[in-house]
């Protein structure tokens, strides 16, 4: 590791952590924006002025912004998320078994999409304007035009119902084997793989062809290597960084955007977690969960980064 | 009967053009080419861009780039036809019995790769060597080849050497498979005149050592004279002469031939005026933003009106960012320029729009300086509209004139960019700076584009323009012929420096300081045997 390398990572990493702090101004700010407020939510039909005062009082909604924001953030800092003004629970708490749900599920959809993107990627390459080039593409892009609820209902119908080969509802709970577990979340993985299939494989399709105009790849054709691995060995290396750029969104997008199907399937994650506190208005959660939302985007993109720096051999390498 | 090792008969090659709006149309790239190259001989293939020269190079790979199809004739490679050959038997045959060497090394390897791999590489998948013997070889290679630390030098990635260094590579990877046959295509074009001088003599040596057979390709009759045993001149992908090296160098027999070998022996009378200069720079420095080293330091040249002030130099001297400096792109840190007796700010944007207007410049490449969505009407009088308020007759016929002006002609005025040939491109960038009536042209590299033969006719219409119009030009070349053909005064900028200035007649005249030296004996000299005399008297 060079100095340069390093200099280039630390800014990197420092970009994020000050992106962070920004994100969560932006998301105190913009709970606070909201109209009404949660004591309004939880009182309702029988709020009085009186009622609305004292539970104003009790929630601490009355000091002023900024203190609230710097106690909040110091608690967050600690590692303290602060409790659920609905129930009382601490959010982190509540949350811990939500997110590993969450990851769990994201990351077996991501263990099965991501090498099966690239290796279809590197297939439509070879077989370029061919036939198992336009049956890939047309099958990825017919997966991701039909929308993420009506997906998992066909898959719901067909192979819950008709077939009987997969549980309809993805409840998870801690006697189960890992076979079992992954048994019970079969259907929301296939969902969600072939959600984000087409967008990775398409940037690994066009990342590749791009490179593949390349001088040097003509090199290495006249060399008299086959086209697979002059697709492998010269082709690939030099297009991981916007490939790994892709795959990082999508995986943020498996964790942060899976809320249609949590609700479809019924499952304990984050997303529906959010969804419930959203509508009672319980603001430290929803604040909580824009946070780690907001954090996993940045670390996930912050990796493709590093990844994009230490992929460059100019970089690596300098002279 | 044994055949040579290449014999190609008859050759046809095309490909299909799909123009917009139209049908589809067969092009003929290549017309009924035949050629023989025996073992470890050198055939040069000469001819200007769109010969058809690099095509049929590749055809002896049984390889068309993009659409080209290789349509009709025979190619025999050892005994074996090959133009029909597909998969196993081209994959066999390529990078084993025939190799290439492309004309930008610094583009044909991959950056993310070490150089032993890629050097190896073609040897070890074709098992003409074990992994262990071809890195043998490939240290070998690069010795021969002049590389420096040729121990470590395979581990090194492509960006950490120069690009003289990568083009020696490139043909230890040619070589390193022990090919019978290695076809180079522009190896030294790229290259800095006195980087190719060494490169050539590098390929000359590693030919003749191994032994193999050699397609050598370029445009400069000058350097396959040194390296060639015979050459063929093409033209419009047809044999326009097939002979000897020495018999197409000392005795062409086609007109197109002789006009290739004498393009080189123009000279320009120099002009001398006692006129006050139209520029002067004094003591002039500059450096780029972050950078504590100089670009340029302490550089003084004077231009006088109606001449022409060449300024050569390496890629790397500072000959374009003196032209930078001057139109105000890039801010000097030091010094002074005088325009027609008025000081000029550092700082383009403060110029006043007169001396915008009387400084023009024109560039190397013309078609990247010209907005391909506009006419060439469109082009051409913009700035008549911007620093003269012409508009519609008016705009049209002066257009009109200049394009007269520039023997274009009054038909061309609604051609967009890409329905022009290079030469006719930087025809048009001439009449845009002509439009606006300027004192002094910068013109940076403006013929190193073209082909020998077209760069001549623009070098003759910048001479007319100059004999009417009386503007001054400051002419940026790497190149020494185009110098002794346009220039009045010369300067030689090495790193950022002027190592010699004066008129025509006392730069060009000896004593020299040794970079001029150096310079001048680089430039390759269209007779046979001239690399072997320099190299013999750099020996001694």
């Amino acid at each position: 590791m060079n100095a340069l390398v390093l200099k280039l990572l630390v800014q990197r990493i420092s970009l994020g952590l000050v992106l962070i702090f920004f994100v969560s101004i932006m998301i105190f700010l913009g709970t606070q924006i909201l109209p009404g407020d949660v004591a309004q939510a939880i009182l309702g039909q029988s709020a009085t002025p009186e009622s609305l005062a004292n539970l104003r009082e009790e929630l601490g909604l009355n000091i002023p912004a900024y203190q609230r924001y710097m106690s909040w953030l110091g608690g967050v800092l600690q590692g303290d998320l602060g409790t659920s003004l609905t129930n009382g629970r601490d959010i982190g708490q509540s949350i811990a078994d939500r997110m590993g749900n969450t990851l769990f599920l994201a990351a077996w959809a991501a263990i099965i999409s991501v090498p099966l993107a690239i290796t279809l990627g590197l297939i439509s390459v070879l077989y370029r304007g061919r036939w198992p080039d336009k049956l890939i593409s047309a099958v990825t892009l017919s997966a991701i035009s039909v929308p993420e609820f009506m997906m998992s209902y066909i898959l719901m119908y067909y192979v819950a119902v008709q077939l009987g080969w997969a549980p309809s509802v993805a409840m998870l709970n801690d006697r189960m084997s890992m076979l079992d577990k992954l048994h019970a979340i079969s259907l929301p993985i296939a969902v969600l793989v072939m959600v984000v299939l087409a967008h990775m494989m398409r940037m690994t399709r066009a990342a590749l062809l791009n490179v593949m105009q390349s001088a040097y790849i003509e090199t290495a054709e006249l060399k008299g290597i086959r086209r697979s691995s002059v697709i492998w060995r010269h082709a690939f290396p030099n297009s991981i960084a916007p490939i790994v750029n892709v795959v990082m969104l999508n995986m943020a997008y498996l964790v942060v955007g899976v809320v249609v199907v949590e609700v479809v399937f019924v499952y304990p994650g984050m997303g529906q977690y959010l969804v419930d506190h959203v509508a009672k208005r319980d603001v430290p959660v929803v604040q909580a969960c824009g946070l780690i939302f907001a954090a996993v985007y940045i670390f996930l993109n912050m990796f493709a980064d590093i990844v994009s720096i230490l992929a460059n051999p100019r970089l690596r390498h300098p002279k | 009967m044994d055949k040579p090792l290449l014999q190609i008969d008859n050759l046809t090659i095309e490909a299909t053009a799909y123009p917009p709006g139209e049908a589809p149309r067969r092009i003929t790239i290549v017309d009924g080419v035949s050629l023989t190259l025996e073992k470890g001989k050198v055939l040069g293939l000469i001819g200007e861009s769109g010969a058809g020269k690099s095509t049929i190079g590749l055809s002896a790979m049984a390889y068309g780039r993009g659409g080209i199809e290789l349509s009709g004739g025979k190619i025999h490679l050892n005994n074996r036809e090959i133009r029909k050959a597909r998969g196993r038997v081209l994959r066999s045959l390529r990078g084993a019995e025939v190799t290439y060497v492309a004309q930008s090394a610094a583009a044909a390897f991959n950056p993310a790769k070490r150089l032993m791999e890629q050097v190896t590489e073609a040897a070890v998948t074709h098992g003409r060597a074990t992994k262990a013997e071809a890195e043998k070889r490939a240290v070998d290679l690069f010795r021969k080849l002049g590389l420096p630390e040729p121990e470590n030098f395979g581990n090194r990635y492509p960006h950490q050497v120069s690009g003289g260094q990568l083009q020696r590579a490139m043909t230890a990877m040619a070589l390193c498979p022990q090919p019978d046959l290695v076809i180079f295509d522009e190896p030294t074009t790229a290259l800095d005149v006195t980087t190719q001088l060494g490169v050539l003599a590098a390929i000359k040596a590693a030919i003749r050592d191994q032994g193999v057979a050699a397609l050598y390709i370029t445009h400069d009759l000058a350097v396959v004279a040194q390296i060639a045993d015979n050459i063929m001149v093409l033209r419009h992908g047809k044999t326009v002469e097939y002979g000897t090296a020495e018999q197409i160098i000392t005795a062409p027999k086609e007109e197109y031939t002789q006009a290739l070998v004498s393009v080189v022996a123009k000279d320009h009378e120099e002009k001398n005026t006692d006129l006050p200069p139209i520029l002067e720079v004094k003591g002039l420095r500059a450096n780029y933003r972050g950078m504590t080293r100089d670009v340029l330091s302490n550089i003084n040249v004077a231009i006088q009106p109606g001449t022409t002030l060449a300024v050569v130099g390496e890629s790397g001297s500072g000959k374009s960012t003196l032209a930078r400096v001057i139109t105000g792109l890039l801010p000097l840190s030091a010094g002074q320029m005088v325009f027609d007796g008025r000081q000029l700010t550092p700082d383009q944007k403060s110029r006043s729009r007169d001396d915008l207007r009387e400084l023009q410049m024109i560039y190397q490449m013309a078609d990247v300086a010209m907005n391909p969505r506009q006419t060439v009407g469109t082009i051409i009088g913009r700035p008549l509209q911007f620093y003269f308020g012409m508009k519609g007759k008016e705009l049209r016929n002066r257009v009109v004139e200049l394009l007269g002006e520039i023997e274009l002609g009054e038909k061309f005025i609604d051609r967009y960019p890409a329905e022009l040939s290079g030469g006719q491109k930087q025809r048009v960038c001439i009449a845009r700076a002509l439009a606006a009536k300027p004192k002094l042209i910068i013109c940076d590299e403006v013929t190193s584009a073209l082909d020998p033969l077209v760069a001549e006719g623009i070098l003759k219409l910048l001479a007319d323009l100059q004999e009417r119009e009386q503007v001054s030009y400051m002419f940026i070349t790497h190149d020494i012929a185009t110098v002794r053909a346009i220039a009045d005064t010369i300067a030689v900028m090495h790193l950022g420096k002027l190592v010699r200035y004066g008129k025509k007649s006392e730069v060009l005249a000896p004593p020299f300081d040794d970079y001029t030296d150096m310079l001048l004996k680089s430039v390759p000299e269209l007779r046979m045997g001239w690399m072997e005399e320099v190299m013999g008297t750099a020996a001694e």
